[in-house]
């Protein structure tokens, strides 16, 4: 009995070892500086900071609402702009592609927001607009969203592979 | 026994915090003096028991005092029996009364808070929406064109009660003006109201009073109860649409505010500028705090907020732009134009 209290009192103190454990980065402080740096079309090195982070993908989905962009793609679904929730990319399905067509636009009705979103806030909307095709990891996403929807919680679908799918010459935007 | 209790006379210094810009010990609102008085009937009551209660003990403890000559018999303690039993009828007596008091005054207290405005006196209606981290004000009047909309700051006139429609965008906050009145939730998709009914003049300070974050703490309202006569004064000024900037440098801020990121999340009266994802800054310049009194108004805060408001407020909303040094001048000069 006494032998086995000083073991059982220091396996339960490793415990306390895992409030050590973060969850994630938020960098609130740390912001500022990572902005100063060009955007990298292919391979930028904020691509995964920014899929991989559970407030930067909410605070993409609040922005989604803030800037709009409902307006046009609905909550993914699609309106008078194309489906988001789909695994078809016109323009390329990679961070850096859907922030390159946040930034400067595409035919057809995108607009661009280069300085009307600054840089970090096009970083964390394309993280959202990535994450609805589930192509980010499970624990990064949101379970639930505010809107009415009718398909099942990101958490419970499963990836779907990104398929590029270049836009029909004359075609109107939309499905 | 005086002496030994010299060292707690710093604690009544603690009394001097029962006043000021937010405490709920004031009585400058109609709400807040009913739950005063409730507080003082409540404390005095108390005290007196408890004084009574000592003074048993005291008494108690030297009763005897070791004057006992038998070592055995307490013949003083039987001979006083009848005595005992009248003090003991009448202390149930004194509790029974007491309980009955205190039990009537939370009743009235409550049947006066209920009473949302008693004399039918018109009412000035205001909606207020919680952010994370700041409060969206919105006076409405039966004239639409008269609403005015700003932030972070409510100023209500002396004796006419304001009807507030409490509303949130995001999570739960709770509204609470200590001075004035007590608490109310701001609830994500419904409307909840409080009545408040200010009665003296001054300057008092709300506070999120429901933990809403990262930056709750810097979730502050700025209240000002003025004369009749100066909250007219700031109703005419807030109608205005914001002053056209008139120096070369307020110009060039005005022309970086309207084509670049800042409009896309405020709204200027008078200008292209109109989202409302962010604070009104229409007279932003004549408010007394930024960033839901996180900082005092003035040049040096500005710059600071503008430049970098995750360094001041660290996670709210606003983002780091990354102004260069002429953009930071223009816009700061622009935004001291908005009186």
């Amino acid at each position: 009995m006494s032998s086995l209290f000083p073991a059982s009192a220091a396996l339960l103190c490793t415990f306390f070892l895992l409030a050590g454990c973060d969850r994630e980065e938020r960098g609130l402080r740390h912001q500022a500086k990572a902005e100063t740096m060009a955007f990298v079309p292919s391979g930028d090195p904020r691509a995964n900071d920014y899929q991989n982070n559970a407030f930067q993908l909410s605070q993409g989905q609040r922005l989604f609402g803030w800037m709009n962009c409902v307006g046009c793609h609905s909550h993914g679904g699609g309106g008078m702009g194309p489906p988001l929730m789909d695994n078809k990319w016109r323009y390329g399905g990679r961070m850096e592609d859907i922030v390159y067509t946040i930034l400067n636009g595409r035919p057809n009705g995108m607009p661009p927001f280069k300085g009307r979103v600054t840089q970090q806030q096009a970083w964390q909307l394309a993280a959202y607009v990535h994450s609805l095709s589930i192509q980010t990891r499970k624990d990064v996403l949101g379970a639930r969203t505010e809107e009415m929807s009718n398909v099942e919680p990101p958490t419970l679908q499963s990836p779907r592979t990104p398929i590029n799918e270049p836009p029909a010459p004359g075609h109107a935007p939309g499905k | 026994m005086i002496r030994r209790l010299l060292p707690l006379l710093p604690l009544t210094a603690l009394v001097a915090g029962c006043q000021g810009i937010q405490t709920s010990g004031d009585d400058a609102g109609r709400d807040s003096a009913i739950i005063r008085d409730l507080l003082v009937t409540f404390t005095i009551v108390t005290a007196i028991f408890f004084v009574a209660v000592m003074a048993f003990l005291i008494a108690a403890y030297w009763r005897r005092g070791g004057k006992r000559q038998d070592g055995i018999s307490d013949e003083d303690g039987v001979s006083h029996e009848r005595s005992l039993r009248l003090g003991f009828f009448f202390w149930v007596g004194a509790v029974g009364g007491a309980l009955t008091v205190l039990t009537l005054a939370s009743y009235f207290t409550d049947r006066g808070l209920a009473q949302a405005n008693p004399d039918n006196k018109p009412v000035l209606s205001i909606a207020l929406t919680g952010n994370q981290w700041w409060w969206d004000v919105q006076y409405h009047y039966e004239d639409p064109s008269k609403n005015i909309r700003t932030a972070n700051e409510i100023h209500l006139p002396v004796g006419i009660p304001a009807m507030i429609y409490l509303q949130s965008n995001d999570v739960i906050h709770s509204f609470w003006v200590p001075n004035l009145a007590g608490k109310q939730d701001l609830i994500p998709g419904r409307v909840n109201d409080i009545v408040l009914m200010p009665r003296r003049v001054g300057h008092y300070r709300a506070q999120c009073a429901e933990y809403c974050g990262l930056q709750h703490a810097h979730m502050a309202l700025d209240v000002f109860v003025d004369t009749p006569a100066d909250f007219a004064k700031w109703e005419a000024a807030q109608e205005q649409p914001a002053p056209q900037p008139t120096t070369p440098l307020a110009q060039a801020g005005y022309a970086y505010f309207m084509s670049r990121e800042c409009s896309t999340c405020h709204n200027i009266t008078g200008t292209t500028a109109s989202a409302t994802v962010g604070p009104d800054l229409t007279h932003v310049a004549s408010r007394a705090t930024i960033a839901a009194g996180t900082l005092p108004m003035n040049r040096g805060s500005l710059y600071a907020w503008i430049a970098d408001p995750q360094g001041v407020k660290p996670g709210n909303n606003m983002p780091y732009v990354g102004l260069n040094a002429d953009e930071l001048h223009a816009v700061e000069a622009y935004l001291e134009t908005l009186k």
